[in-house]
């Protein structure tokens, strides 16, 4: 396993030009090509700013301006649920590799995580955007935490995206299951509502207890909110706790790995 | 010698059958890593059955064999694709596998990135593919093309192109699995110039395919799998002989089953009934273009066709050349004056070869009573390599029937040369001086 993980290293030429490659081909052929990278969040934004500015009226104090509020964690959120969605059938789609290439597997799961990530960074601008607007200034002195917020979600999703694709090719309900959990897991997620609102007192331990939470409250805290990013502890333990679950991810990942050339 | 560059012991590689769940519980799938559950025998397939054999450095290897037989289990086992069951693989070297070509093509990209793409797949470097660019796009002669999408690419350009990019690997072992095949007749002989420039340079070259004249030409050294067996192994020449053997003595059971059926379904020549004679087809109106079947008023019947070959044994494949001798058993339960026997030779395309009956070469008719035996002996059966069929009647001189085989009766006759056309006139080929040839390899 460890040989494995030091393959992976060597491997970084090809996840680079794969993560390239996707990004190319994605657009290849539309009309705004590599714009609709920006449109994409752009009118996530826009939806969500609307229902719940407009339809749905959200009156919390503490959370105006609202559109900035949401999208501090919605933005990296949809970077997390586009990355499982995808890697979880990454390694079936990717099945002729598999089968008639010798073919590092973990690339496929690694490189839809990546490639999300491009995504999220070239939403951020958007985000940027949206906080002069509003005149929204970040708590400059927190800012550095935000690339350790980053990592950390990296290993994290990237966990779960090893898991996940290993697991769909054995049972593809894995597939479907994701999907609906990540809805589900999604409005359990202090993303659309602010987690200290005190109709929420009840919750609190289920907020600790989600890994996802941690993120968004430290996104929202750095960008945010001003007064400090007091969720530095939750966020550095996750952090550790990412790396086990990266090390335990991997594992399984190796140990399934034989099986793939003929489950796919 | 040193170590060598392939080697196979004692390999075994069981598949699942079919689909469906195969873990137990998830928790014993990935505690034990042995992922299969235990499988009953009929729930599995054994793709390899401890074959063994090794390939040394620089040596061109034929691996032959039927579908199905395990050549290409043992070549991923070998590119390390798939893992054996029992058994180890080891390999020396870097490998570049010519398995599926351009497996990992990306449609919407030009030729150029997914040439990068593959290059970096099959394990160089940034650099390396620079360097070897314009030689890869020259090889698979796609200069014009290369900044095209690749699924504008014809189906022979994307095979090119992944078989160009596989080969400029420089690997040291190189495993080729039926490839030759992707492009016109000037493209397979640049691979083949390709695959002698490697061996050459001491490679190691794995090679499966069909085509057992390149095995014989090619290789160094062969080895025959059936069933996932090994069933021959060294001189490519003895390897591909006792396969072709084996091939052939298959096709005539499998010849002498399919005229069986069809003489069942045209009534039963095999079997004779005499008081129940088969329902005979209707006489056709135009003979000549009838189609396959049996007809005739029964007065005189063929009960039996049999091919035998020179030594007197019944078989239904002739090397080319040799004599092939027809013995037709015939009944006739009341006394015929009137009787005229005859044969026709047709290809499997329906063209007529030849055809003749006693009557035509002047033997008179006179009597023919109870049980008797026309034999039939065709000395040298001068024909090119391919399936015939024959007619065989029996009918009055006027031509009415009284029983008439139409195509029912199938034999093979095999070449090594690979002629033209459906006859063959003895021949032979002499030069004055000033034409030389070049001396057999």
């Amino acid at each position: 396993m460890l040989d494995n993980l030091r393959n992976l290293v060597r491997y970084r030429g090809l996840i680079q030009s794969l993560v390239v490659r996707d990004l190319k081909a994605r657009y290849r052929g539309s009309f705004l090509g590599f714009f609709w990278s920006f449109v994409n969040p752009l009118m996530l934004l826009l939806i969500y700013n609307w229902v719940f500015t407009y339809l749905l009226e959200n009156r919390s104090k503490d959370t105006q301006p609202y559109a900035v509020f949401m999208f501090t964690a919605l933005l990296p959120w949809t970077w997390f649920q586009s990355s499982l969605n995808e890697a979880t059938g990454s390694l079936i789609s990717g099945g002729n590799l598999i089968k008639k290439v010798l073919f590092p597997a973990e690339v496929l799961p690694i490189v839809t995580v990546l490639g999300n990530m491009v995504h999220f960074v070239l939403g951020l601008p958007i985000l940027a955007a949206f906080m002069v607007w509003y005149r929204v200034v970040p708590d400059w002195p927190q800012l550095p935490w935000f690339l350790v917020i980053v990592a950390v979600q990296l290993v994290f999703t990237t966990s779960l995206a090893l898991i996940l694709s290993a697991l769909a090719v054995h049972f593809r309900d894995v597939k479907d299951l994701v999907s609906n959990l990540l809805t589900f897991w999604f409005f359990a997620t202090p993303i659309i509502y602010w987690y200290a609102d005190e109709r929420f007192e009840g919750y609190k331990f289920y907020f600790d207890l989600n890994p996802f939470s941690h993120l968004a409250i430290s996104y929202q805290e750095v960008l945010f909110f001003q007064g400090g990013f007091g969720h530095w502890k939750w966020l550095l333990a996750m952090g550790g706790g990412s790396v086990l679950l990266f090390l335990g991810a991997y594992w399984v990942f190796d140990r399934l790995r034989d099986s793939f050339a003929e489950a796919v | 010698m040193s170590s060598p560059a392939i080697e196979l012991v004692d390999v075994s590689k069981i598949y699942r059958r079919y689909g469906g769940r195969q873990f137990s519980t998830l928790k014993s799938a990935l505690l034990s890593g042995d992922l299969a559950r235990k499988l009953k025998p009929e729930e599995t397939f054994q793709a390899l059955k401890n074959v063994s054999f090794s390939v040394p450095k620089g040596c061109t290897y034929g691996v032959v064999g039927r579908n199905g037989s395990g050549k290409s289990t043992a070549l991923k086992l070998v590119a390390g694709i798939t893992k054996p069951t029992s058994g180890t693989v080891t390999v020396d070297g870097r490998i570049s596998a010519l398995i599926e070509l351009g497996a990992g093509f990306h449609p919407e990209i030009s030729g150029r990135e997914n040439v990068f793409i593959n290059g970096i797949m099959l394990g160089l470097s940034k650099r390396e593919i620079e360097q070897r660019f314009d030689q890869i796009v020259e090889f698979a002669e796609l200069t014009e093309f290369i900044d095209a999408p690749v699924k504008t690419y014809s189906s022979g350009m994307y095979m090119r192109l992944g078989f160009a990019v596989a080969i400029h690997v420089d690997p040291d072992v190189l495993l080729v699995d039926e490839v030759l095949a992707v492009g016109d007749e000037g493209f397979t002989h640049k691979c083949l110039d390709k695959f002698g420039e490697f061996r050459r340079r001491g490679k190691t070259i794995l090679l499966v395919t069909h085509s057992l004249g390149l095995v014989e030409r090619f290789c160094d050294e062969a080895v025959w799998l059936d069933g996932g067996e090994k069933k021959a192994e060294g001189d490519p020449k003895r390897v591909v002989g006792v396969y072709v053997t084996d091939v052939s003595k298959q096709e005539e059971t499998f010849l002498a089953a399919t005229d069986a059926k069809a003489r069942d379904e045209a009534g039963g020549a095999g079997q004779p009934e005499p008081e129940k004679p088969a329902a005979p087809d209707a006489i056709p109106e135009n003979m000549n273009a009838a189609g396959e079947g049996r007809w005739g008023s029964g007065g005189v019947q063929i009960t039996s066709v049999e091919f035998l070959d020179a030594a007197g044994a019944p078989t239904q494949v002739v090397q080319s050349g040799e004599s092939l001798r027809v013995a037709l058993g015939v009944r006739a339960s009341t006394p015929v004056k009137d009787f005229v026997f005859g044969f026709g030779i047709f290809t499997a395309d329906g063209v007529w070869v030849y055809g003749t009956n006693t009557d035509i070469e002047q033997y008179v008719s006179d009597h023919l009573e109870g049980e008797a035996t026309v034999n039939l002996l065709l000395e040298s059966l001068d024909l090119v390599e391919g399936t015939y069929k024959l007619d065989v009647a029996v009918h009055k001189r006027d031509g009415g029937p009284y029983d008439y085989h139409r195509l029912l009766h199938t034999f093979r006759v095999k070449s090594r040369i690979k002629d033209a056309g459906v006859y063959r006139p003895k021949h032979s080929w002499t030069f004055s001086d000033g034409v030389k040839f070049k001396a057999p390899e």
